[in-house]
């Protein structure tokens, strides 16, 4: 039994290194200085230790940009969501209205549409009303969620009846009771929506790749990928370091709070 | 997950407008609902017609017009050599990824199962990779893998063995790229897996054990992976969507190359689409995806919702 789980374990952590081994080269390589990096001998930690590299990925390079335009762009789509998803998800849930139904069955359908396939209709659209290249391009397509409202409306399901009577009783207004006394009982699954909203539109390529073309409006991945497409050859301690700051935020957040992110990223398995 | 039960509900049971017909009205709150709606048809229902209109017309973006073709984009594609490399490299990619997904996740789910102290160390290990941005992580790769410095090189150099060119190899790129997507991945089918093992009662292992399952291998034939046949399932037809949808590690590493032998169907439309602008070909391709992952995604939600009333 112990030799079984000694066996076990050293067979994760086979696993384990593989898992950890580039983002233990990322930070290595972005602290090397160049003659470190090109060298056909393998050094974990830097002879000399440089952030030389981090210093150039901020000013010279546009790291810093990267990471503002990442932050604007995914905290700009997880307000307007929260904003069309709370409201119509709370009306879905709790009226009875003749066209429920369909509005029900068309969010379900949405549920259905890769992004993939609606790439061409929507970037038409953003290219008529001007608006390629900009932050706008980036945030309106996803300014609501089917699946936020699909799992929203499970939630507000579970609401009990007496709390929104009670507060309408005392005379609050029926959007001070939703945002007030309603949304506060569905925290966890805000959180859990927050949390796939911000790591899908962080880390999405695609879409930014097809609507951004200048290094001044482009998200994280398609910053990076347009800095190795340049200069990736030979600024390699400098890509590393922006490698670094593009991916941090993310890493580091996941690692304070593991539970929710397991939740909240795993949620995405029944969107697909 | 229990706050997500009953993913393909359509109001079911009894019908809510034809409790009260004469006193419901035909949308309550509409100022709750529109944005919402509004968005919904503009970004993600109108723009899919759209797109399967586009595919039966010679449209190219920008051009002021446009005419009627019929079903010419799909013949000229199934007809096409390049379209059939790419369908053929999307199964070969597929083939190897999903199978090596699928079963690494499941073992390790059970090896970290079977872990009391260091399950949370492990899943932690394990899910990294899933939540970092996979654009940067697969350039940190190409450097990992690289035929020169790379750290790949050094280990294959202390074997003796000659250095590998993992990304420009036409024979090995697809499954360089598949081992890079499988490394973000697996954790998150793993994660998965693990939330299965950890719905089934403890007391059917001891049931069983009783009936004289005493291996490890026992129990697992006899009780595990029957209860865990419809997470299986589930994770299974996961794994394909997400395998389909692979593009990110393509088009920042190799952009189909070296000479074709890494261009898959997302990578094709992309170039059809956006760098050729033959648009009525790219909306063949978005059509003809569009229905793989709808059956995919209509059987998904089938599923899960037999996996819900299971548990």
């Amino acid at each position: 039994m112990r030799l079984r789980n000694i066996l076990v374990n050293l067979a994760l952590a086979a696993g384990g290194i593989v898992m950890l081994l580039p983002f233990v080269w990322m930070l290595s390589l972005s602290l090397k200085p160049e003659n470190e990096i090109f060298t056909p001998d393998i050094a974990f930690l830097p002879r000399e230790w440089d952030f030389a590299n981090y210093v150039e990925a901020w000013t010279v390079g546009y790291a810093g940009t990267f990471v503002i335009n990442g932050i604007v762009v995914t905290l700009g789509i997880l307000v307007l969501q929260y904003l069309t998803i709370v409201p119509a998800a709370y009306v879905l849930a709790r009226k009875r209205f003749q066209l429920r139904g369909l509005i029900m069955s068309t969010v379900l359908a949405v549920l259905l549409i890769p992004p993939q396939v609606t790439a061409i209709p929507v970037y038409m659209m953003l290219a008529e009303a001007r608006l390629l290249d900009t932050y706008a391009a980036l945030i309106i397509p996803f300014a609501t969620s089917a699946f936020g409202i699909f799992l929203l409306r499970q939630s507000f399901k579970t609401v009990p009846q007496d709390l929104i009577d009670a507060a309408r009783m005392d005379g609050a207004s029926e959007v001070y009771t939703l945002w007030f006394v309603v949304v506060p009982q569905v925290f966890p699954a805000l959180a859990a929506f927050g949390i796939f909203s911000v790591v899908t539109h962080w880390n999405d390529f695609f879409w930014p790749l097809l609507v951004v073309t200048s290094i001044e409006r482009a998200t994280p991945p398609l910053g990076i990928s347009i800095f190795a497409s340049s200069e990736g050859g030979t600024e390699v301690g400098a890509m590393m370091a922006t490698a670094t700051l593009i991916v941090m935020p993310l890493v580091i957040a996941f690692l304070i709070a593991r539970r929710r992110f397991v939740e909240g990223v795993t949620l995405s398995g029944i969107k697909g | 997950m229990s706050s997500i039960e009953n993913i393909s509900s359509p109001p079911r049971g009894h019908s809510v407008a034809a409790e009260s017909s004469d006193r419901a009205p035909i949308l309550a709150n509409a100022a709750y609902l529109i944005p919402a709606i509004v968005a919904l048809l503009a970004f993600f229902i109108l723009p899919t017609f759209v797109t399967i209109g586009l595919s039966f017309t010679d449209w190219r973006l920008g051009a002021r017009s446009l005419s009627f073709v019929g079903l010419d984009n799909y013949r000229d594609l199934l007809a096409s050599g390049a379209f059939n490399d790419t369908l053929w490299n999307t199964l070969k990619l597929n083939l190897f990824v999903i199978p090596t997904s699928f079963l690494t996740a499941l073992l390790l789910a059970l090896a970290i199962h079977s872990q009391t102290r260091l399950a949370a160390f492990w899943q932690t290990v394990f899910f990294l990779p899933v939540t970092s941005t996979l654009v940067a992580m697969a350039i940190v790769w190409q450097w990992v893998l690289h035929p020169q410095v790379g750290m790949a090189a050094w280990v294959l150099r202390q074997l003796g063995l000659n250095p590998i060119n993992w990304l420009n190899d036409p024979d090995l790129v697809l499954y360089t790229i598949g081992f890079i997507s499988m490394w973000q991945l697996v954790g998150y089918y793993m994660v998965l897996f693990l939330a299965g093992l950890l719905a089934i009662p403890r007391h059917l292992y001891e049931a069983a054990q009783m009936d004289g399952a005493r291996s490890g291998l026992d129990r697992f034939v006899h009780v595990t992976w029957p209860m865990l046949g419809p997470t299986a399932l589930f994770v299974l037809i996961i794994t394909i969507i997400k395998s389909l949808q692979i593009f990110d590690v393509v088009r920042v590493l190799t952009k189909g190359g070296p000479n074709g032998a890494s261009e898959i169907i997302l990578h094709t439309l992309y170039q059809e689409g956006f760098i050729y602008f033959r648009t009525g070909i790219a909306a063949a391709i978005a059509t003809l995806f569009f229905l793989v992952m709808l059956a995919l995604t209509l059987y998904q939600m089938r599923v899960f919702d037999r996996r819900v009333h299971y548990s």
